[in-house]
């Protein structure tokens, strides 16, 4: 039993240590380097797009392992009208940013629907319409840009998406009580003090759903699991807060990142959606004998696929300060790749925005870490390509194991049963 | 005598937790066409694969005498080359490939690094001819009927040399005169090749056309082989054999079960195959259930019985779907699955991890997922306390043997899986059930299980239609029993006069066979007059 424990530890947990340590790896190499405050804001702010494309992206595979390969277009796309948008003067002056926005969410809507409705009511294989996407949005931002940038100077969107050095939620707390400094830089108050009410809010929600559990007479975790998870977590969430403050504070990308993945985190887990996205992807006859309109569920995760490809181009566009030709070329395997280093089965029905949030994370930081440490950019691609390789080379070994130990298990019930007969 | 080609020594070969086959002994002269029969599941097609090699030496016991040697196969290869060719039920040709190609699949003609084409298709139409085929070898797969797909199987198995030709069922999915066309090819062949063969029917009447020996295996064991040499083979000879096992206590009695009205009614029910759509799997079919009442549904493989029972919820299988369903006595059009479920249907598939579960979800994900409104609110907020407290409270009630509710649905034994299944049904709150093959591939004692949740069911007012290819689990549960064959209603008795030999002889009888007329005749105007005392 202890040799399955650790390898279910391992199964459940191999993605997250290798990240803590590949952060720690590179800590060392960097000498410290991709340690430091700006680092880690860089870290969240210049990989926005793989957080909130890479949860789109995870809907998807969910289905059965179905791809985007057109959010990178879409992304240019929705990016290049808002930046338009936002440089076109109407009745002589700019139009108002919030308009852009909303223009670009419903480009992500459109697209979305577009999709899905050849994939999921025409059929059309997911890889096929999608690659269409890819071609035709592309050349439909480039038709729009005429081929040049176009640049993006409106500050308030700036400031509410994040892009500038102004893109940080402000220090509301600024000027009470004594100034924090620490290593030489004044501490964001308002960073730390979301940092702590975060952490004490989880170790509470934590122990408060624990000891309902109990009386509702469930089994739960160890209490000595828990208490370690809920340190280490504390432990990370105070590190990460601390590191923000020390730099500019919390950078907004990081508030927006947060939103996109609560949302979703709770409809893959807490509605019948997400219910029926594990289900297709797990078994699409079963669930559609199950009396659970089939079609819906994929248009579904197509549409929100696309949402979130607009929203991502918001993000991208803010962070850029331009929308270009070139924006968001390769996008979708960053998302792609964000899921299956996270664990999503290629065959879908299994997955979780966890694992988008881990993957997300862990090639940022070997992105990063290896931009630090002047690694050459092909280079880089090689590393990345094999990281995502092992990642999924794990969890098919895992598998196999787990097989394996379920055949063994499986004897062993029946010469109970058999014994119980006679 | 002629020289024993194969002989097949106390063969047991065990799955986990199923004894497949028992000290099984075959034995096949040369030249002969042997007949293996036996009810589903009685380890023919189990026997068949392990002397092809498809469960490689080692994986049974016993011992496979080949041309007077033992053989150790470890693949399909190893049997191949000795000549031993085995044609699946289901065909196994390329659809747009030629049948040319088809043929030499895997055994390409000419040099390693190149295919010679032409030797391919001179060789292909050497074999065609000696099948009967006149079409070119050049033609599609696709674009020849299955009669003529099934004698290129047969030309394939020729063109790897074979001495013991196996054929699985080889006239399951072809009309009566492809399947004549079929046996005659098989005499032809015996007689001028000097074929072997070894062939796995339900079709009595064809079996007792065609063979020279048949053996009857029943329960994974042998129990007897008969040579038309010796005597007449009967299809009531056969019967007998095939069924012969006495029926005891092993179904749980229904008591003071209330039978109620007609709950659910078909009339005049049509369906065509979806891809041939000129075939009719379900034929002008009329049945009823009424409350508290479970009727079996008895029929071989094929016969149409799931067709007929997707098809009746919400048209999940099939085109061109005629016919009156009526709940309650209420004419009803139910065009979706979802519909079907509204209306009070629940259709328990066969095919537990196909059509069934989602088998990398777990125990509680899937007992909610036919009902997911009754655990959400607003049909979308789903509450977990009451979803987990669902999912054990059908835990307990049906005894499913797991250590959590979050256990994977794929981790469980065949019987746990057959029982989550059913939690889901009944917790969508079905009228009628249809459960079709309740307990294939389970062990007796889950079997046990499975029957007494059927008997609460129908205590509980449910109607219950159950599909079974076993005859003892059909006589054994329901109260009325329709039977089925090739895609027609064929007769309905009530249980209690119903007797294995009887019900057979409905299935035997649909071909008109002179030998049996009278006793179908008999058992017609039984079942006319049941109906008309109901």
């Amino acid at each position: 039993m202890g040799a399955s424990k650790v390898k279910n530890f391992l199964r459940k947990y191999m993605m997250l240590i290798a990240t803590v340590v590949v952060v720690i790896a590179f800590g060392f190499i960097t000498g410290g380097q991709s340690l430091n405050p700006d680092s880690i804001d860089r870290l969240i702010s210049q990989n926005a797009y793989v957080f909130v494309l890479g949860t789109g992206m995870l809907l998807c595979i969910l289905t059965g392992g179905n791809i985007d390969l057109s959010v990178g277009s879409v992304v240019c796309l929705a990016g290049s009208v808002g930046a338009i948008i936002m440089q076109t003067r109407l009745f002589g002056s700019l139009i108002p940013w919030p308009i852009a926005v909303i223009v670009m969410l419903l480009m992500g809507l459109l697209v979305g629907i577009w999709h899905g409705y050849w994939i999921a009511y025409v059929k059309v294989p997911p890889f096929i319409a999608t690659l269409v996407g890819m071609l035709a949005f592309r050349g439909l931002a480039n038709i729009f840009l005429k081929g040049k940038d176009v640049i993006v100077e409106n500050k308030d969107f700036m400031n509410v998406f994040g892009g500038s050095d102004t893109c940080y939620v402000p220090d509301f707390l600024k000027n009470v009580g004594p100034a924090l400094v620490s290593g030489g830089n004044t501490l964001n108050k308002t960073c730390i003090v979301f940092a702590v009410l975060f952490a004490v809010g989880y170790v509470l929600y934590t122990f408060i759903n624990r000891v309902r559990l109990i009386k509702l007479g469930y089994k739960v975790d160890n209490i000595v699991v828990v208490i370690i998870k809920t340190v280490l977590i504390v432990a990370v969430v105070l590190w990460f807060g601390y590191k923000l403050a020390s730099y500019r504070g919390i950078p907004t990308a990081f508030i927006w990142i947060a939103l996109v993945l609560a949302v979703f985190a709770y409809i893959t887990t807490k509605t019948t959606l997400g219910r029926n996205l594990y289900a297709v992807g797990g078994n699409e006859k079963a669930t559609r004998l199950s009396g659970i309109d089939t079609r819906k569920v994929m248009f579904s995760a197509y549409t929100l696929m696309g949402v979130l490809a607009g929203f991502a181009s918001i993000l991208v566009i803010a962070r850029g300060q331009k929308a270009g030709p070139t924006v968001g070329v390769g996008f979708e395997m960053d998302a792609i790749a964000a899921c299956f280093i996270g664990g999503a089965s290629a065959y879908g029905g299994t997955g979780s925005i966890g694992g988008v949030i881990i993957g997300a994370t862990l090639m940022g930081v070997i992105n990063q870490g290896m931009n630090i440490a002047a690694t050459p950019v092909n280079y880089q691609k090689v590393v990345k390509g094999i990281v995502l390789i092992l990642a999924v080379l794990f969890d098919i070994i895992m598998q196999m194991k787990r097989k394996g130990a379920k055949k063994k298990h499986a004897k062993v019930i029946t010469t109970e049963e058999g014994g119980a007969k006679s | 005598m002629a020289k024993v080609l194969l002989e097949m020594n106390s063969i047991t070969k065990t799955f986990p937790g199923v004894k497949a086959l028992d000290n099984v002994n075959l034995k096949v002269e040369e030249g002969e066409i042997h007949a293996l029969v036996g009810e589903n599941g009685a380890g023919k097609s189990t026997l068949m694969n392990v002397l092809s090699g498809i469960y490689p030496i080692g994986t049974y016991e016993g011992d496979i005498v080949y041309d007077g040697e033992v053989c150790k196969f470890h693949n399909i290869k190893d049997s191949e080359r000795k000549g031993i060719v085995i044609i699946h039920q289901e065909l196994a040709l390329v659809p747009y490939l030629t049948i040319g190609e088809n043929m030499f699949l895997g055994n390409e003609q000419g040099s390693k690094w190149c295919i010679d084409w032409n030797k391919t298709y001179a060789e292909a139409d050497k074999y065609l001819a000696m099948v009967g085929l006149t079409d070119s070898s050049k033609t599609l797969i696709k674009d020849i009927g299955t009669g003529k797909q099934q004698l290129v199987e047969i030309a394939k198995a020729l063109a790897k040399n074979a001495r013991l030709l196996i054929l699985d069922e080889p006239t399951s999915s072809l009309n009566e005169t492809d399947s004549r066309a079929l046996l005659d090819l098989m005499k032809k062949l015996q007689r001028e090749e000097g074929l072997t063969m070894i062939i796995i029917s339900h079709k009595l009447n064809e079996v007792s056309y065609v063979a020279d020996k048949i053996t009857v295996i029943r329960d994974g064991s042998t129990i007897e082989t008969m040579d038309s040499k010796d005597q007449e083979i009967s299809e009531a000879r056969i019967i007998k054999g095939m069924v012969g096992r006495e029926i005891t206590d092993r179904f749980p009695k229904r008591h003071d079960v209330e039978i109620g009205d007609v709950m659910m009614e078909v009339n005049d029910w049509t369906v065509y195959h979806p891809e041939f759509s000129e075939r009719k799997v379900v034929d002008n079919v009329s049945i009823n259930v009424r409350a508290g009442e479970v009727v079996g549904i008895y029929g071989l493989m094929g016969a149409g019985r799931t067709e007929l029972a997707m098809s009746i919820f919400g048209r999940s299988y099939g085109i061109g779907i005629s016919g009156e369903l009526r709940l309650r006595g209420i004419p009803v059009t139910l065009k979706s699955p979802k519909q079907a479920i509204k209306a009070g249907l629940a259709y328990v598939t066969e095919d537990r991890k196909g059509n069934g579960l989602v088998l990398s979800n777990s125990i509680l994900r899937n007992t909610t997922l036919a009902n997911l409104e009754g655990v959400s609110k607003g049909g979308i907020f789903l509450d977990k306390d009451k979803e987990t407290e669902v999912a054990q409270e059908y835990v307990e009630k049906l005894r499913t043997k797991t250590p959590s509710v979050e256990q994977l649905v794929g981790n469980l034994s065949g019987g746990n899986q057959q029982k989550v299944l059913l939690a889901k049904w009944m917790f969508a709150n079905p009228d009628v059930l249809i459960l079709d093959e309740p307990t294939r591939g389970i062990d007796v004692g889950a079997k046990y299980e499975i029957y007494c949740i059927i008997n609460d069911l129908a205590k509980a007012g449910k109607s219950v239609i159950m599909i079974s290819s076993e005859l003892p689990e059909v006589i054994g549960m329901s109260d009325r029993i329709y039977i089925m064959n090739q895609a027609k209603i064929v007769g309905e008795m009530k249980a209690s006069e119903a007797t294995q030999e009887n019900i057979m002889a409905h299935i035997v009888g649909v071909k008109g066979e002179p030998a049996n007329a009278d006793e179908v005749n008999a058992d017609a105007v039984d079942a006319d007059s049941v109906e008309s005392e109901a």
